[in-house]
């Protein structure tokens, strides 16, 4: 066990943890921000995406003592009132199904769009990839980044 | 205007439900919380200072809001939104004075609180109409009273009831009180369709802020007070129990509370066959984190034996059914050897209509095809969870399950509680597919509970989830057809059966549309447990027979839309043979629309289509799939769909549910397969087992609904088998290259 202060959406909080703890379940049962999906816990699915600083990764195969003074930012966190252009655009397309990948998805394009703002279909198809839907939501889901991509343009 | 009584499913209708359905459910507040329209969003209106239980599907408010319950289980298929989208509708209330809350299990209240056959909409279709018609009249009723004027003379619009030649008007919420205590009236009018105001209009997902805020709605996010985490260690293999096991390590793990095994269910148990489950000893580790007890998990020593042959009585829907699990660890190379050698004797005859043997001698050719397809995990993205609070007199039960009907008396059998001391609560659900229609997790969890005298979360790892059954069957089937000399199709012959249990629908199309018919199957046991798997024996069942006619239109040299309306043209004008149990007509229907609107006949350069049409769960869809080549690499760039599922309630939803059936279709057809060595099975997580992705799913995806009135039907299900037909005869297109054993990559060669 060892004490880390974490920045998790801009505030920082303390957990004491066995250091190989992965973010997902420091998340999901340490800080009750149960957003952050358990998916697989082999970083094939995407289920888990979190922020640390502006990248995309994958909360199950990040050990809390990997963090150090990294900005965390989770789904709950990516904007103040889930009005991120991709929040919007997900809701404007309605997107989900049953909505558990959803916000790994939408983590993972957020990310994609702060580094590439105007992606091209094969750049949000590579950008997505890691991220499964199980209910076969991806057309929607590439609409939705493309959507959310304009808005941010305009 | 369609008079309805309201007889049908009264009890919904008695007054004073507040026990039953309100006090139930504010008294939980993670379901509370669960509320599914924004909180913020209503906090501007304010909240009514009273509700008034009008029945058990709706309560309103004294400011007029209206409270509708969702009774059925929401895996993803929409029912949260589009359920109350009915009741709504009738009540004549606009859809922005509505919050919905999802209904506990409530066998007094509702009927077929289950999610499965894609009946949700089609067998709450009447009840649906008839609570919010109900409240309507009941709402007319009591301004009638007030205003004293003849009921006839009220008219009920927009949550507003007014009374023209007087001038009087006043909200839903004025006259909620007065109308909560009158009789329920004997008999009710229902809109007439045209009058449907919600109902054949879009509306966005009720849970859609909370899925993309990262709101609590899952079983998984369940937290409470003093709640421990538990997972379980299962066998290994199939065809194996627990003999014993060392938790001395695991129990001194940090966070570790306690490890014990559990039983699941007595030898003498009577169970319906949503109880099955795989293993049913299994070892419990409890501690505080998830993350605890996998690691203290994996310290465990067990110890493993060989199962003997054992039978499992059953009951399914009343009728008793015997399920033999012989002992041994199974292999897939054998399954394959033990499926072609059944399927090359004669099976049992299920069907038989006119001379088959004779045709097939005087046939001028003769097409043989077979086909097979593997075992597929359901692989839900919400693992398996539960979670469960039970005391000495009472145990309360929150998490996603499709059938929470059916496991309530096994669970109450298990803990040794009257079933009305057992409460069932739904959240929305990662997905389903048919694997939560097996509730074994929901009597682990309250096992578990009962024997650590604490509220349990139960959590299964992806491994945990994936290793351990009820995974959809593996299917084998060898279609023959018979042309004479002009290329008509004299006979059809159809052999099929599976690993436990045969695909064949004998009854189906093409039966009916071929003079001579013959349908045969047979099974064979094993002891991996198989079920329900989204559109069960369709789902293969439907792409071999959509190839297999294929192979036909091209040996007939004729175009393949033709030779099946063909076929239909016949099975509609002149059926053959008795029980067929499909309407030609509006099979037809779809192949019609899908023609017209993929552009059928039209050759574009590059462009390689493949159709196919299937019907199940009362519901007929037809596909075009569009493949383009590009590096060498089968593209599918557009999929061209048309359903007849009745009247579409929530179109938008509706679309989207259709587009995630052919993506599933495409990837399970594509990439997916368990398979077994020496029990085991090969694939226990994503890195080996293939799920479609972003980049091979499909460019677009066009929905199409034909428009009729006819009451709604299944559509959970039906756009997914038949997809796996056009992708193969696509393919063949595409490359050249004839697609019969799933999953196509496996087989699939170079192109080029």
């Amino acid at each position: 066990m060892a004490a880390f202060a974490l920045n998790i959406n801009g505030k920082t909080q303390e957990v004491n943890v066995d250091p190989n703890t992965p973010m997902l379940w420091v998340l999901r049962d340490h800080f009750k921000l149960v957003g952050t999906k358990y998916g697989c816990g082999i970083a094939q699915c995407g289920a888990c995406t979190i922020h640390l600083g502006d990248s995309a990764v994958r909360s199950c195969q990040l050990p809390v003592s990997a963090v150090a003074e990294q900005k965390i930012t989770t789904i709950e966190g990516l904007s103040e009132n889930g009005d991120h252009p991709v929040q919007k655009a997900w809701l404007e397309v309605d997107v989900p199904q049953c909505g558990y990948c959803q916000a790994g998805q939408i983590m993972t394009a957020a990310a994609l769009l702060k580094r590439n703002p105007s992606p091209s279909d094969t750049e949000i198809e590579t950008a997505m990839n890691g991220n499964i839907c199980r209910c076969g939501t991806y057309t929607r889901i590439k609409k939705a980044v493309k959507m959310a991509a304009d808005s941010e343009l305009s | 205007m369609s008079i309805i009584k309201t007889k049908i499913g009264r009890r919904a209708f008695i007054q004073n439900t507040s026990l039953a359905s309100g006090g139930l459910i504010l008294g939980f507040s993670f379901l509370n919380s669960c509320k599914p329209k924004q909180v913020e969003e209503m906090a501007v209106r304010d909240m009514p200072k009273e509700w008034f239980e009008i029945n058990g599907y709706l309560k309103i408010g004294d400011n007029g809001l209206v409270t509708i319950m969702s009774p059925n289980p929401e895996i993803g298929q929409n029912v949260r939104t589009s359920m109350p989208m009915i009741v709504a509708d009738e009540l004549e209330i606009d859809w922005d004075q509505v919050i919905v809350e999802q209904a506990p299990l409530n066998t007094n209240l509702y009927s077929w609180q289950v999610a499965g056959g894609s009946r949700s909409i089609s067998s709450s279709w009447q009840s649906l109409r008839m609570a919010g018609a109900t409240a309507r009249h009941m709402l007319k009723e009591a301004a009638a009273k007030a205003w004293q004027v003849p009921v006839g003379e009220i008219t009920a619009k927009g949550g507003m009831l007014a009374h023209e030649a007087s001038g009087k008007s006043a909200g839903y919420g004025d006259m909620a009180s007065a109308a909560s205590l009158l009789e329920v009236p004997e008999e009710v009018e229902l809109k007439e369709r045209s009058e449907f105001s919600i109902i054949g209009t879009s509306r966005k997902n009720v849970d859609g802020k909370k899925i993309v805020t990262g709101q609590p709605l899952f079983g998984i996010d369940v937290q409470r007070e003093g709640m421990l985490i538990a997972t379980l260690a299962h066998p290994p293999a199939f065809g194996m129990k627990l003999k014993s096991f060392d938790a001395e390590t695991a129990k001194q793990m940090p966070g570790i509370r306690d490890v014990f095994s559990i039983k699941l269910y007595d030898d003498d148990f009577k169970r319906g066959a949503f109880h099955h489950t795989a293993f049913n000893e299994v070892v419990a580790v409890l501690g505080e984190t998830t993350w605890q007890v996998m690691q203290a998990k994996k310290s465990l020593k067990v110890e493993w034996e060989n199962t003997s042959d054992s039978v499992v009585g059953m009951t399914m829907f009343g009728n008793e059914m015997k399920v033999s699990h012989p002992a041994g660890l199974e292999n897939t190379t054998d399954h394959r050897l033990k499926m072609e050698e059944l399927n090359a004797r004669k099976g049992r005859l299920v069907r038989k209509d006119g001379n088959p043997e004779e045709a097939f001698k005087n046939a001028a050719k003769i097409i043989e095809r077979s086909y097979s397809a593997p075992f597929l995990a359901h692989n839900t993205m919400e693992p398996m969870n539960f979670f469960a609070n039970v005391t000495d007199d009472h145990a309360e039960l929150l998490g996603p399950t499709q059938t929470p009907e059916f496991m309530e008396p096994a669970i109450a059998e298990r803990l040794g509680l009257p079933i009305e001391k057992v409460d069932i609560m739904l959240t929305r659900q990662g997905g389903g597919f048919g694997r939560r229609l097996y509730g074994h997790f929901m009597v682990e969890a309250a096992a578990i509970s009962q024997k650590a005298k604490a509220p349990v979360k139960l959590v299964y790892s992806r491994e945990d989830d994936m290793s351990q059954g009820m995974y959809r069957p593996s299917y084998y089937a060898t279609y023959r057809a018979a042309l004479d000399t002009e290329n008509n199709l004299t006979a059809l012959h159809v052999k099929a059966g599976g690993i436990p249990e045969s695909p064949l629908f004998a009854n189906r199309f093409p039966a009916g549309a071929v003079d001579n018919y013959l349908a045969e199957d047979w099974t064979i046991d094993s002891n991996i447990t198989t079920g329900a798997f989204r559109a069960p024996r369709s789902n293969f069942i439907a792409g071999a027979e959509q190839s297999f006619l294929d192979e036909v239109a091209e040996v007939a040299g004729k175009d393949p839309i033709q030779l099946r309306l063909d076929l239909l043209k016949r099975a509609q004008e002149n059926p053959v043979g008795e029980n067929n149990d499909y309407d030609a007509g509006r099979y037809a229907g779809v192949l019609e629309l899908v023609k017209e609107k993929s552009n059928w006949g039209t050759n574009q350069q590059g462009l390689h289509r493949g159709v196919s049409a299937y019907f199940c769960h009362n519901s007929y869809v037809a596909q075009v799939l569009d493949i383009t080549i590009e590096n060498d690499k089968p593209i599918v760039q557009k999929v061209t769909t048309a359903i007849d599922c009745g009247i579409v309630v929530n179109p938008d939803a509706a679309t989207n549910l259709a587009e995630g059936g052919v993506i599933d279709g495409i990837g399970n057809a594509m990439y997916g397969a368990i398979t077994f060595k020496d029990g085991v099975p090969e694939q226990n997580n994503f890195d080996k087992y293939r799920l479609i992705r972003h980049s091979e799913a499909p460019k677009s995806i066009e929905t199409h609904f034909v428009q009729n009135d006819i009451d709604p039907t299944g559509l959970g299900e039906p756009p997914f088998p038949p997809i796996m037909g056009a992708l193969a005869n696509a393919l063949y297109k595409a490359t050249g290259q004839r697609h019969y054993h799933q999953p196509f990559v496996a087989e699939r060669v170079i192109v080029g």
